[in-house]
């Protein structure tokens, strides 16, 4: 089966990305929020900036909320397809010179990034 | 309130005693066990996911997460997934789809994790665990697939650990395998026992997958790694506490250690007049002790939405019925019979189960054992010499084939019970196999031979009171005979051929 049922899709694809509707706008705390988990540093004069910008592209996309879709059965992918895959064989990997050369820093081997704070594996 | 230190390097936490918390507290337990499948190629690329493997050499541009990439599932992987669902029971979906789970985090070289969120492949399932002659039933939530991540090496701090480190080295060979990650509900009601349902949940589950042959499920190389959820509410309370989240949780044992600790952590919270914080744990194998961890992140901050780069997962309903029907004989399932088969009482049957000797018993009795002496050897002899060594009984320097061996030496009467069990030294020293032992050892039985016939008639002549006492009719007499040929002999002779041999030398036949 190719299709999904209607109730199915129209459940995973509500805007659960910011656990609200997203017609509401964003405020301030919401990108300061966003800005953490992105481990972006943002100024207040920023903070209060980006909150319009994001808010006009918010309302924008909202748009197409209005849309009357009542017969129009849910698209849940670009492409109808199902079950692409690939058979379990190996393939070969990238050499390692190649895969570290593009590595900003790397030791023994590895890639070498800076101290990773305030979380415990 | 009786409280004591944690004995731990790591943290000095109150503890309550454990039978004590019990009168006031119900634990709650649920289980995160992350698997990863034994497949020879990664869950969305070809790189090789073979273990121990030099780092970095087994990563490509879609692992790497290099722009431009596309991930293609593995249908290998898709299908164990499917397998493991089935064996617990689970209903299968019809249709489901990968999520990027979005965090920051070294170790995941995309910026996110290709998981599954609200349309996981299976789901509510269910797993009978017994502990104590009582059955515990474990609801699984789900069942998802999703790609492992990479591993880091935290450099400059004391012991390796992040804490403290100057800077951390990646290696992401692991980043990309598939990994099933198999959730519970939350169980309420085993009471005392919840360390130990743990502990049996997290077995059944791995010798499940185990049968199904969908991965080594080495938890000490963390191809099965599992974090515990544990929580204490007041006895006769509706709702239950907050839990907490251990991770590092790398054996059997330390699956019922850490929710032991933690609920005798938490009542000491809970007695102080104190509030459990929900957080991540971490154990620590040395001390038995947990500390806090980072604090866990909302659902809502992982940004789930449906992965544009992928298609969704359509399993064929036919195609399903046929994995189920092709499932190979669960562990519950072989126990019943084998305990049918061998005539085993419950009891014994979980005595076998409990020393793991099961498997090695079953493939003893394949090569030929009876299942008496197969169980005899394992749950006797081998057992002692497995815990002297503080060893499991499967690392033990002994096949079952070997084991066989030995049981039919004695069977025919080559060695006796002691003989036996020197040729069993001689095994576990790597000198060959029994037989070959046996011969290089010079073990075999004495017969009726002329060294056997002078031992007996030493030890007659030797024990002029034993003998008047045998001939006045105190047979039973004979016995301190019988010893004095088996140590001239070294325990060589066949204590019953000596017998017979003494019988008819001091009472006439």
């Amino acid at each position: 089966m190719s299709t999904p049922s209607p109730q199915e899709t129209a459940e995973s694809q509500a805007p659960a990305a910011l656990g609200r509707e997203v017609t509401a706008g964003l405020g301030r705390d919401d990108v300061a929020h966003l800005a953490r988990l992105a481990r972006l540093a943002l100024t207040d004069e920023e903070l209060d900036h980006f909150a319009g910008q994001l808010s006009a592209v918010l309302d924008a996309v909202a748009e197409v909320g209005k849309a009357d879709v009542e017969d129009v059965p849910p698209m849940t992918h670009a492409v109808p397809l199902t079950n692409v895959t690939r058979e379990d064989v190996v393939t070969p990997s990238l050499p390692r010179d190649v895969v570290l050369a593009e590595a900003p820093a790397a030791e023994d081997d590895r890639f070498r990034v800076p101290q990773i704070l305030g979380e415990e594996e | 309130m009786t409280t004591a230190q944690a004995p731990s390097s790591h943290g000095t936490d109150r503890l309550v005693d454990y039978d004590e918390l019990l009168t006031r507290y119900e634990p709650v337990i649920g289980l995160e066990t992350h698997v990863e499948l034994g497949t020879a190629s990664k869950m969305f690329c070809g790189c090789a996911t073979t273990f121990g493997a030099e780092p970095n050499t087994q990563t490509c541009p879609v692992c790497l997460g290099l722009p431009g990439s596309l991930p293609v599932a593995n249908a290998a992987a898709i299908e164990a997934t499917i397998r493991i669902g089935l064996a617990l029971g689970c209903r299968i979906a019809s249709w489901c789809r990968f999520a990027r789970k979005n965090y920051f985090y070294p170790d995941i070289p995309k910026g996110f994790q290709t998981s599954q969120y609200d349309e996981p492949l299976c789901t509510a399932g269910h797993l009978d665990v017994e502990v104590d002659g009582e059955t515990y039933r474990v609801e699984i939530e789900r069942v998802h697939l999703e790609e492992d991540t990479g591993k880091n090496l935290h450099v400059g701090g004391a012991t390796g650990r992040i804490h403290g480190a100057s800077h951390s080295l990646v290696d992401f060979n692991r980043a990309g395998i598939p990994l099933v990650e198999i959730v519970t509900r939350p169980v309420p009601g085993a009471g005392a026992k919840a360390p130990e349902v743990a502990r049996a949940y997290v077995t059944e589950l791995r010798d499940i997958i185990q049968t199904l042959g969908a991965s080594d499920v080495r938890m000490e190389q963390g191809s099965l790694r599992c974090d515990v959820n544990t929580s204490l509410a007041p006895v006769g309370s509706l709702e239950w506490g907050t839990r907490t989240e251990t991770k590092n949780v790398n054996s059997l044992r330390s699956v019922e250690r850490a929710v032991r600790y933690e609920m005798r952590r938490q009542a000491a919270v809970l007695d102080a007049g104190g509030r459990v914080l929900q957080e991540t744990r971490h154990f620590h194998e040395d001390s038995g002790s947990t500390s806090p961890g980072r604090s866990k992140e909302e659902a809502t901050d992982y940004r789930y939405f449906p992965e544009p780069d992928l298609v969704p997962v359509a399993p064929d309903a036919e195609w399903v019925e046929k994995l189920a029907a092709e499932l190979p004989e669960l562990p519950a399932a072989r126990r019943a019979r084998l305990q049918e088969e061998w005539g085993l009482s419950a009891t014994e049957m979980a005595w076998l189960v409990n020393a793991g000797a099961l498997g090695l018993v079953d493939a003893t009795v394949a090569a030929g054992a009876t299942p008496a002496d197969a169980r005899k050897w394992w749950l006797g002899e081998l057992a002692r010499r497995a815990n002297d060594a503080g060893m499991e009984l499967g690392e033990l320097a002994v096949t079952p084939r070997q084991v066989a061996e030995l049981t039919r030496l004695v069977a025919e009467g080559t060695v006796n019970d002691q003989l036996a069990r020197q040729a069993l030294d001689g095994v576990l020293a790597g000198e060959g196999d029994p037989a070959q032992v046996v011969e290089a050892r010079g073990l075999a039985v004495m017969g009726e031979s002329d060294e056997l016939v002078a031992a007996v008639e030493a030890a007659i002549a030797g024990a002029p009171d034993v003998v008047a006492k045998v001939r006045g009719g105190k047979v039973q007499a004979l016995g301190a005979l019988v010893g004095a040929v088996m140590k001239a002999t070294r325990g060589k002779a066949d204590a019953a051929t000596v017998k017979r041999m003494l019988e008819e030398r001091v009472v006439g036949s």
